[in-house]
């Protein structure tokens, strides 16, 4: 089976409850309904190969019964036959093959059609949604789900489209079949009316039993592909710290799980082929010794009887369509429901119509804040670490619901913060690790919305800004980027209508052309999953042309040289201060040199602003600031001094005694 | 009379039409000359004996499940020749033998039972088997991932490694389940049905033969095309599934630079493919499978002419004929399925090829294992001898470097992106070997230091802090197995991270999210330090551990470790100069070589490379 995405579409399929039964009938009814609404076509020209499919398979036993009693047998008992016998029982023969042969087409190519156009339906459908829905609510869902739902969650909800018209055949061709029974042999009928519904019964309980086995075999499999990702994903870790023992009997574990699940579903299944196999024969010998008997009384005649045996062989494959769609509709089910819950989240973000002035704005934006609060939502997912020992068979229920808004418990970030920059300034945001920064830093660009308080650009609240708006004016560099599996022309340009001469520029401005013209080739390298990979000052860089490329009114760089060595980063700080950029720009940073950049210094402590100034200023007035900026330095200080004194102490330092954080 | 079969293989792949999403996006197409895992290059028979080796399980009672499987081929007769029987020798004639009849019915009823359990046993047993030794599998392909050098593991994508021990090992799956029995029971049933038809009448065996041969010889073709055809759309569900992770990994990018509608034209264009792959593949599939039917068709009608003409001659009586006709059934049955079986096992040896490949790797950095030695605790001495590096098929990116590193110092290694930096601290810490050129540590070879000794003794801070997706107290436990909440705390305590720890809602069970990501760039490096320093070794190798940590946290862990690291030996790689600063030795690299070396007091007095970046880090520090 599965790829490297597989283990993707697999996760959260696992997280498939299985809902009452007869809500689950029901509404899986209303699953197939839905595509039968959306594909009338390819549904009609399927059902159409279904029925001759199913007519002339019935009317073929009809047809052997008529070439047994009317060709074979007298010509054999009369020890002679004539050509216009035998062209037509080959005639029949034929006839019947060519037929069934285009109905069996038909009902493959249409229904194959039918289903792949829903999924492709409803994976675009998710897929824009993903696109649609604020990053908010993806925060709140992890990676591997959201996959599932445009991968496994879809295919799933289409699966029953594939067996359906041979389904509706079939009970088309057991109608037929129960009639002409009738007809033929009211007793032997009798003999069917009990098998036939026996072999549906039976698919039915064997559905209804493999169903949750394979579901948590399913989840268990998803399991092993995380185990193996994430471990893979750290092997360096992993290989640091000489833990490859313990993480593979931690695959182990998961892989033996996964062994044990799938033998119990080897058991239903191993039961349930043989019976199938058996029964329809059972059947047959009982029309044997039933229609030897009625022979022998002179009810039927020996080409009634063989035609009744072949329908017995005929019609027991074909029930086991049922059987198909019944197991297949409780996933269906829950496919369709994971699907909706994406389809119909709540908290898309809400675009006003407000643009703003673009052609004379030389300079920036204007960027205020006022009192804005901003808390994640505790740990999207159970914080428990029991998750990493298994599954248990109640956790199959569990699993996040993609469509449920925010409302766990939050740990508030930033508290009441207060920002007006003016149009062109620079401006660095300075705190230690954890203080909030690159919220802060989201909220700018409108990446999440406050809990309270307003954001605004040259006064207008982001909320009211048109769709569009806010990437036209502003670009973040953030401080790990993702690089697309695409050119570094698509890379950097994102589908903006840049030339190669502003990718270039941006580039050289980012520091950033040396390493590109080194490129196999040049613009044109792919970079990603399938291309070079890139090293972490490399991508940093690559971030910062995408950004400059866009000529942005806000640009905020949040530490965004951090993995870039000293040299460079100069070289890169001294390009954007000579470029002289049209831009209000907001740069997170710690080094001096960076906030060197900068006319403001806003420090940020605990989630707060706890001072606005010029960095003399802070440096006078603000302790924290103070120690911070110039951590670095007064370390120096410190050893110079040490060393002078002949001294290696232990370091005394104030600092000692502070918080991180 | 060979009607129902088609049904057969149209119910069997109407079920198997999830298969090309189920399948492997064909991983392992990894581009780029360097060097990847090995591809089993083994013949399909050769393949299949080795995978058997490697899962012993595969092999246990197998001679019983044969017996099963024996019997369960033979009974699949029973009813045909029941059928003939009565005919023949009751109904055919017009005076049925009721009597015979009754007890053929039933012995047959019997012997269907049998049959039935025989099957079930067989099926049961083949399940364990076969799941036990795909288990097994598993744990060597992982184990041996795990074993390969960091250069292997980066070569290959993460994701195609991933499948070698998920996908490919699933591949095998299915056909041990059931094809690989399916292929030996198929060619069972055709010999019988062959011998059987041949009691009846042997003309009639030869017309259903010269019926079937083309078929027989167009089904390599056909599964052919359709194993193309699978192939192309499982590329396309990659692809597809690619871009649709962009949308949700990218989610910030894409919100960041509003290229929305770009991001869903590409993924429209991906589903789109998609859909058309797995049509086209469907339209194969459907002009295929119903040539089966046509082939019976033909078949069944020749054996009627022919079958009358001969009977009319006496050759054949009328109930032989019909049960040939039932017997004809049993033919076509499993060439009819033989497309898929054949299938599945072309999937199954590509399978077992690509876990074979993995496990053929030779890992080049091995663990010499019990015949290597352990070096006694204590601070490690490190020493390169003419050390020089290059990435395969890559220029040299280390020359002859000739360092010492004394025990107890504390050492930072400087110098442009690119230098040598990291390649130096990598085989420092043995993730790679010296191309030429040998690393001592305590005048042991390196490569001679057992793994496990080597690994307890000498751990590195990569630089990118990849944490576990879990709580933070088992990132911690990573370092130190088994530690107590107390030895934890009182390690982040000694850091000096403990207000920092405090200042978590949920403390040590802070959930810190998929690779960690739920904790800023800057705590999840702290966490990675934190659990190195909790592994207590003898030799700490930081690879720009603190990069993205404010400055007043970084000097103060700086001097933490300085404190707790006395008398073992420290190697920091840096850009921030404030750890050049603070180490006792400052080696400079440029451009592959060892350019300087001596205290930052002396080197930044010195003109020359590290005054150079001296000169660039004071100017940003006095701005």
């Amino acid at each position: 089976m599965a790829g490297e995405w597989r283990e993707q579409m697999a996760d959260g399929a696992g997280a498939a409850r299985t809902p009452t039964r007869g809500r689950v009938f029901t509404r899986g009814l209303y699953v197939l309904w839905t595509a039968i609404r959306t594909e009338p076509g390819p549904f009609g020209l399927a059902m159409f190969g279904a029925v001759l499919h199913a007519t002339v398979t019935v009317g073929s036993a009809s047809v052997l019964g008529y070439i047994t009693s009317e060709i074979i047998l007298p010509s054999l008992r009369a020890g002679d036959t004539t050509a216009a016998a035998l062209w037509t029982a080959a005639g029949l023969l034929l006839g019947v093959g060519v037929l069934k042969a285009t109905g069996l087409a038909f009902r493959r190519l249409f229904a194959g059609l039918m289903q792949y156009r829903m999924q492709a339906h409803y994976r675009r459908r998710v897929s824009h949604t993903f696109l649609r829905l604020p990053l908010a609510w993806h925060h709140r869902h992890p990676t591997g789900q959201l996959l599932s739902n445009a991968g496994s969650d879809v295919e799933a909800a289409w699966q029953p489209l594939a067996p359906l018209p041979m389904a509706i055949g079939t009970a088309y061709m057991l109608v037929i079949a129960a009639a002409s029974m009738l007809i033929t042999d009211l007793v032997l009928a009798l003999v069917g009316f009990l098998v036939f519904p026996a072999i549906a019964l039976l698919n039915y309980v064997y559905q209804h039993r493999l169903s949750p086995l394979a579901t948590r075999a399913q989840a268990l499999r998803a399991r092993v592909s995380e185990v193996a990702h994430e471990s893979f994903d750290g092997a360096l870790v992993v290989k640091t710290l000489g833990r490859e023992d313990a993480e593979t009997e931690r695959f182990t574990a998961a892989a033996s799980r996964l062994r044990d699940a799938q033998i119990k579903v080897g058991r239903v299944r191993g039961m349930f082929d043989p019976v199938m196999e058996a029964l329809p024969n059972l059947g047959v010998l009982v029309v044997l010794l039933v229609g030897v008997l009625r022979i022998e009384g002179g009810a039927m005649t020996p080409g009634e009887l063989v035609q009744f045996a072949f329908l017995f062989t005929l019609l027991a494959f074909p029930i086991r369509s049922f059987g198909w769609i019944l197991g297949d509709l409780p996933r269906a089910v829950v496919g369709w429901d994971r699907m909706q819950a994406v389809l119909t989240a709540r908290g898309s973000t809400a675009y006003g119509t407000a643009r703003l002035p673009a052609g004379q704005a030389p300079g920036g934006v204007a960027v205020t804040a006022e009192g804005v609060t901003f808390g994640y939502e505790d740990g999207y997912r159970d914080a428990s670490g029991a998750d990493r020992d298994g599954i248990s068979a109640g956790d199959l229920g569990g699993g996040p619901d993609p469509g449920e808004g925010g409302t766990g418990p939050r740990t508030t970030v930033l508290h009441g913060v207060d920002l007006a920059i003016p149009p062109g300034r620079t401006v660095a945001i300075v705190g230690p690790t954890g203080a909030g920064k690159s919220t802060l830093a989201s909220l700018l660009l409108r990446l999440v919305d406050p809990d309270s308080g307003t954001l605004r650009y040259d006064g207008t609240d982001l909320r009211e800004l048109a769709k569009g708006e806010i990437s036209r004016t502003a670009a973040l560099v953030p401080q790990t980027t993702f690089v697309f599996d695409d050119t570094v022309r698509e890379n950097i340009a994102l589908g903006a209508p840049a030339t190669d001469g502003e990718i270039w520029t941006a580039l050289r401005l980012a520091h950033a052309d040396a390493f590109v013209r080194a490129l196999p080739d040049g613009l044109d390298s792919r970079l990603g999953e399938r291309g070079t990979s890139l090293s972490g000052g490399q991508r940093q860089r690559i971030a910062l042309a995408r950004a400059l490329v866009r000529r942005p009114r806000l640009l905020v760089l949040d530490d965004a040289t951090s993995a870039v060595d000293p040299q460079v980063e100069e070289h890169i700080l001294t390009g954007l201060r000579r470029a002289d950029l049209a831009a209000t720009v907001v740069v997170i940073a710690y080094r001096r040199s960076t906030i060197a950049l900068a006319d403001e210094v806003v420090y940020l402590e605990g989630g707060r602003v706890v001072a606005t100034g010029t960095h003399d200023e802070l440096t006078e007035r603000v302790e924290g600031y103070r120690r911070l900026v110039t951590a670095y330095q007064r370390d120096e200080e410190q050893r110079a001094a040490e060393a002078a004194a002949g001294l290696r102490t232990e370091p005394t330092d104030v600092e000692e005694s502070e918080a991180v954080a | 009379m060979s009607t129902d079969t088609t049904d057969t293989t149209a119910g069997r792949t109407g079920r198997g039409r999830a298969a090309p999403l189920a399948a492997a996006p064909a991983p392992g197409g990894a581009p780029g000359p360097q060097p990847g895992l090995s591809r089993a290059q083994d013949s399909a028979i050769g393949t299949v004996r080795r995978g058997f080796g490697l899962s012993p399980e595969f092999r246990a009672g197998l001679g019983v499940t044969l017996v099963f499987a024996v019997i369960a081929t033979l009974g699949r007769v029973l009813v045909p020749i029941a059928v003939q029987q009565a005919v023949d020798r009751g109904i055919a004639t017009g005076t049925p033998d009721t009597g015979f009849v009754i007890a053929m019915v039933l012995v047959c009823a019997v012997g269907v039972v049998v049959t039935s359990v025989c099957a079930y046993q067989m099926n049961v047993r083949l399940y364990r088997a076969t799941e036990s030794g795909l288990a097994t599998l598993r744990r060597k392909a992982f184990r041996h991932i795990h074993d390969l050098s960091v250069l292997t593991q980066n070569t290959e994508r993460k994701g195609a490694l991933v499948s070698r021990v998920t996908s490919d090992v699933d591949q095998v799956s299915s056909f041990m389940q059931s094809g690989g029995l399916m292929l030996i029971i198929s060619i069972g049933q055709l010999l019988i049905a062959t011998v059987l038809m041949a009691v009846y009448s042997w003309q009639l065996t030869l017309v259903v033969w010269v019926c079937f041969l083309p078929l027989m010889l167009a089904v390599r073709y056909f599964q052919r095309w359709l194993s193309g055809a699978y192939l192309v759309v499982r590329e396309r569900a990659g692809d597809m599934l690619g871009a649709i992770s962009e949308t949700v990994v990218g989610a910030s990018v894409i919100r960041a630079h509003g290229t929305e509608e770009r991001t869903s034209e590409r993924i429209d264009a991906t589903v789109a493919d998609m859909r058309r792959a797995q049509v086209r593949a469907q339209r194969l599939s459907a002009f295929t499978f119903p040539t089966t039917e046509m082939v019976a068709a033909i078949t069944n009608a020749s054996v009627v002419v022919v079958g009358v003409l001969l009977g009319v001659d006496g050759d054949i009586s009328p109930g032989g004929l019909v049960a040939f006709l039932f017997l004809v059934t049993l033919f076509v049955a499993p060439l009819a399925a033989a497309t898929e079986v054949l299938n599945e096992a072309q999937n199954a040896i590509a399978g077992w090829r690509r876990v074979l490949g993995v496990l053929d790797t030779v890992p080049d950095i091995a663990d010499p294992a019990d015949a290597g030695v352990s070096l006694p605790r204590g601070p490690i001495r490190v020493e390169f001898r003419g050390v020089g590096y290059a990435y395969p098929g890559g220029p040299p990116v280390l020359h002859g470097v000739d360092e010492a590193i004394e025990p107890g110092t504390r050492v930072a290694v400087v110098g442009e992106t690119g230098s040598g930096k990291t390649t130096f601290a990598k085989l420092l810490t043995r993730m790679m070997d010296p191309v030429e050129g040998r690393v001592l540590v305590d005048g042991t070879d390196l490569r001679e230091v057992r793994f496990d000794n080597l690994r307890s003794r000498i751990v590195m801070v990569p630089q990118e802090g990849f944490l576990f997706d879990s709580t933070l107290r088992e990132n911690l436990e990573f370092g130190r197995p088994g530690a107590t909440d107390d030895e934890l705390r009182s390690a982040l305590t000694e850091l000096g991270l403990a207000d920092w720890l405090d200042g978590l809602a949920h403390g040590l069970d802070t959930p810190v999210g998929e690779r960690g990501e739920s904790l800023s760039a800057g705590e999840r490096q702290l966490v990675a330090l934190a659990r190195a320093y909790l592994a207590d070794p003898d030799l700490l190798v930081l690879d720009e551990a603190t990069s993205a940590v404010d400055p007043a946290t970084e000097v103060r862990l700086q001097r933490a470790i300085e404190g707790l690291t006395r008398g073992r030996t420290t190697v920091s790689i840096a850009h921030r100069l404030s750890t050049a600063q603070a180490a006792d030795e400052v080696i400079v690299f440029d451009r592959g070589r060892v350019v300087q070396r001596g205290p930052h007091r002396e080197l930044a007095g010195r003109p020359g490379v590290y005054a150079a970046l001296n000169a660039s880090w004071t100017r940003q520090q006095q701005l």
